[in-house]
């Protein structure tokens, strides 16, 4: 038997369980009288049994990180089970909505818990956000590639990012409720994970757009993105969007805990070796993402090749693809809907004649950003030769990603090639 | 209450009247959100900050450290601080502290950390990862004294305490710019930088 069919019969297994402890939980309750809590969990309909693509996952003492299938994304909402993550800890927390709080405190006139009842009960707003790893696309995540040989996929390369319509709270309403002192300036916050995942916002953002959402694409926030809560800090590195929040604490100095200071923060030659504290706002980026490394094009004939661009500063303007190697560049038609600070879809239309090609894309955001090539890039950064800098460690990588199609239509990384 | 005569009574609702205005009258949506009292804000205030407002009292020498390294920390971050699977945490020896540029798993030691408060509250709340939170006040500081003194940044003799730590001078304080971290920067910068 095929793992998809013993999936299958665990379904209907599964299924016939939770029918069976939904009658017995209705009979206790007619007979106690008293509210039954639910036996089971409720059933969510199963993709169909034919392979798909899914999460890669990869998990460690210090970390667990599930990297989003892009190859294979549609449209610009990544579903909530697809959607990439990371975490500082070997466990995803299993905290009950009942009793999670959420608080306020520090420099404010009034310090206030809300239970999730609460915060549901205040003015919502929906909206449509990328969340992209910092690390995302990185030299060194290129070179981990090479490694394991040019056929492993765009997914571990690219995956860590995704975007979704996130439901809840806007910060500023919660922050205005408890009441700002004048030297309130900064704000640094605590997940409920065991490393207690902890960052520092400025207030200004703060006050912006952050929200604390309490649902993902239409259902609760999942498990692995922070159930029951979660900040949501549009555009800005993935980092700022804690997990499982539970603490937030208003300070007049940037705190700069464990994670930032550590692993958030990069030495640049053209910096003198320094590092920048914060580099905030993920920068302007796009990547083809069909066909892509880890795809295999059956033969010469119409593609369409599509991929996604999106920019943490607004919304993209413009999109265009090279497919001869970056000597001409051709526009690309975005689809609907073009948000700030969300994914958005583009294609383009191709006749491959069968030849070695190297397709790219590159963005331009709304302000007047665009993305550089991989040696532009390490060039600004001070580096000469990027090609022997190039597997260094780096964040906040955006540089145009080439892809190599093979005569045989094998799809390569091309970046550091 | 036979205290309270008739009369008194406009006064005292004009009185609670005033009262709650003062508490709730910035609030928009006052019957959301309990409030929380200072005791309750003590048993979940750990963070610490850059200027150790919030260090616990508590004390603890290099050779203590040694001890609760070797009991509770080596498992992961293998003997002297690296070599573990884990983040390494030491770079630079007793006496011969490490300088910049960092590179690589460097950058995960205690060294490139900016300020000393970093490490104490990170092992203070997310420590050891089996059971984060379960060290004493004590143990941290020793801990954290041990961790400095094998990255050459305090001698061998030093006590850590919620004064001394703060006076520990970090090799890379000056490694980040801008010289304070401000938002937003100032003049704007590209979007690659």
């Amino acid at each position: 038997m095929s793992s998809k069919q013993s999936g299958r019969r665990q379904f209907l297994q599964r299924a016939a369980v939770a029918g069976l402890a939904a009658g017995a939980a209705n009979t206790a309750n007619a007979q106690s009288g008293a509210a039954a809590k639910p036996a089971s969990t409720p059933m969510h309909a199963e993709a169909s049994r034919f392979p798909a693509t899914g999460l890669e996952v990869t998990k460690r003492i210090d970390h667990i990180t599930y990297y989003t299938p892009i190859q294979d994304s549609a449209g610009i909402i990544t579903p909530a089970p697809l959607h990439f993550m990371q975490t500082h800890a070997s466990e995803i927390p299993d905290l009950d909505p009942k009793e999670h709080r959420l608080t306020i405190h520090g420099m404010v006139d009034r310090p206030l818990s809300f239970t999730l009842d609460e915060l549901k009960r205040l003015p919502s707003v929906s909206r449509i956000h990328f969340l992209e790893c910092h690390g995302n696309g990185s030299p060194m995540r290129h070179s981990d590639h090479e490694k394991k040989g040019s056929g492993v996929p765009i997914q571990f390369v690219h995956g860590m990012t995704s975007c979704s319509e996130w439901t809840g709270v806007l910060l500023s309403t919660l922050l205005k409720e408890a009441g700002l002192k004048k030297e309130a300036s900064w704000l640094v916050y605590e997940g409920g994970d065991p490393g207690k995942y902890t960052y520092t916002l400025p207030l200004a953002k703060a006050m912006d757009d952050v929200m604390v959402a309490y649902a993902q694409n239409g259902e609760p926030v999942r498990p692995a993105q922070g159930h029951p809560l979660r900040m949501v800090v549009p555009g800005w590195e993935g980092p700022f969007s804690v997990k499982w929040i539970k603490h937030i604490k208003v300070v007049d100095q940037p705190y700069i805990t464990w994670s930032e200071a550590m692993n958030h923060s990069i030495p640049r030659p053209d910096l003198g070796g320094k590092s920048r504290w914060h580099h905030f706002q993920m920068a302007v980026k796009s990547v083809i993402t069909r066909p892509s490394s880890g795809h295999k094009l059956p033969g010469p004939g119409f593609y369409d090749i599509t991929g996604l661009a999106w920019s943490g500063w607004g919304a993209v303007r413009r999109v265009e693809v090279s497919t001869d190697g970056g000597k001409t560049w051709k526009d690309a038609r975005l689809q609907s809907p073009v948000l700030r600070m969300a994914h958005t879809r583009f294609n383009f239309d191709w006749n491959w004649d069968g030849q070695e090609a190297l397709i790219q894309s590159r963005c331009t955001d709304d302000q007047g950003e665009t993305q550089l090539s991989v040696a532009e890039l390490y060039k600004n950064w001070g580096y000469s030769d990027y090609k022997a800098e190039g597997k260094s460690r780096a964040i906040h990588f955006n540089a145009i990603q080439p892809w190599r199609i093979a005569k045989d239509g094998s799809v390569h990384d091309a970046m550091f090639a | 209450m036979p205290c309270l005569r008739k009369k008194s009574l406009p006064k005292l609702s004009l009185i609670l009247l005033a009262a709650s205005l003062a508490a709730f009258g910035q609030r928009t949506y006052s019957s959301l959100g309990s409030p929380l009292s200072p005791e309750e804000i003590k048993s979940f205030d750990m963070i610490v900050g850059p200027e150790g407002k919030e260090l616990p009292p508590g004390k603890g020498t290099v050779k203590e450290g040694a001890d609760v390294y070797a009991k509770k920390c080596v498992a992961c971050h293998g003997p002297n601080g690296q070599g573990g699977a884990v983040q390494r945490l030491v770079s630079g020896s007793p006496g011969n502290p490490k300088l910049g540029p960092f590179k690589d798993t460097e950058k995960t030691t205690l060294s490139y950390y900016p300020f000393p408060t970093i490490a104490w509250d990170y092992v203070n709340r997310a420590m050891p990862a089996n059971k984060p939170g379960s060290l004493t006040p004590d143990e941290v500081y020793s801990v954290v004294a041990w961790l400095y003194y094998m990255n050459g940044i305090i001698g061998e003799s030093e006590v850590l305490d919620a004064k001394s730590l703060l006076k520990v001078q970090m090799p890379n304080r000056d490694g980040f710019v801008p010289a304070k971290p401000v938002w937003p920067p100032n003049p704007k910068k590209p979007s690659w930088y």
